[in-house]
């Protein structure tokens, strides 16, 4: 299960909007062993591709050797898919190289509903988790809705207030 | 002479868990080599086949990514600090292999 808080996520929504049809990618940090993702940084895809990406590898180490300092690990890693499901491709599962973090999807192909699901990526075998969103508040103008992997529908936004 | 090598978890499975260690070498290919000896089969997860630098792997002396400054033919010297971080990278299409 990954549990998320819901300006995060709509942090990683944003970012995957704005840099549509380009896929966009980026991180949650959070405290060594904690598993609680807190700290959003959006990355540049040094690929700036619709089809793949890839970190930068200066920025990448700038980002790792800051969450040295602060006792942090990637506890997610994103990236978006612009055309085609939230699930992980043979590219995807072939390279990924962090087997303590939360890989999630998000599809950015409907422009009114986002698709966001998340998979633990250990030696080829993908598992995909429940994604729990903490901390929505009500907001009246709330029109983005998003869908996850295991729920039974498309789920309302502005509906998830009390979690 | 002493190059600090920081080991991503990862490969730490080579390293009796280690998260840096210690090697030698006067290019970045002799400390993959000295490394090796120690730590049997880690070189194996850095270089391809035909002896280049996985291309989804980044080795960074001190700050500078090895592949700006010679790959492999890197020069390293005492009290430098390599770094080996795995690429975040993949995407929609299989284009990789």
């Amino acid at each position: 299960m990954l549990t998320i808080d819901a300006a995060i996520l709509d942090a990683i929504v944003a970012h995957a909007r704005r840099d549509h049809p380009d896929e966009a990618c980026g991180i949650v940090a959070g405290a060594i062993g904690s598993d609680q993702p807190t700290r959003h940084v959006a990355m540049d895809n040094a690929e700036r591709s619709p089809t793949f990406y890839r970190f930068d590898s200066g920025e990448q180490l700038r980002v790792w050797r800051e969450m040295d300092d602060l006792d942090e690990e990637p506890v997610v890693i994103y990236h978006s898919h612009t055309a085609t499901e939230a699930y992980p491709s043979r590219t995807d599962i072939g390279l990924a190289a962090y087997p303590d973090a939360h890989y999630m999807l998000v599809s950015t192909r409907e422009p009114e509903t986002t698709e966001i699901r998340s998979y633990r990526i250990l030696d080829g075998v993908v598992t995909e988790e429940p994604v729990r969103v903490v901390n929505a508040d009500v907001d009246q103008h709330a029109v983005q809705s998003y869908m996850f992997g295991q729920s039974p529908a498309a789920v309302d936004y502005e509906c998830r207030a009390g979690n | 002479m002493a190059i600090e090598v920081r080991i991503p978890t990862i490969l730490r499975s080579y390293t009796g868990g280690a998260k840096s260690v210690e090697g030698s070498g006067d290019t970045l290919a002799d400390l993959l080599t000295d490394l090796d000896s120690r730590y049997a089969g880690i070189r194996g997860r850095l270089i391809t086949e035909e002896g280049a630098l996985h291309r989804f792997v980044n080795i960074y002396v001190n700050d500078e990514d090895v592949r700006f400054i010679g790959s492999l033919d890197a020069k390293l010297n005492d009290g430098d600090n390599v770094t080996i971080l795995p690429a975040v990278a993949g995407g929609a299409l299989a284009t990789w292999s």
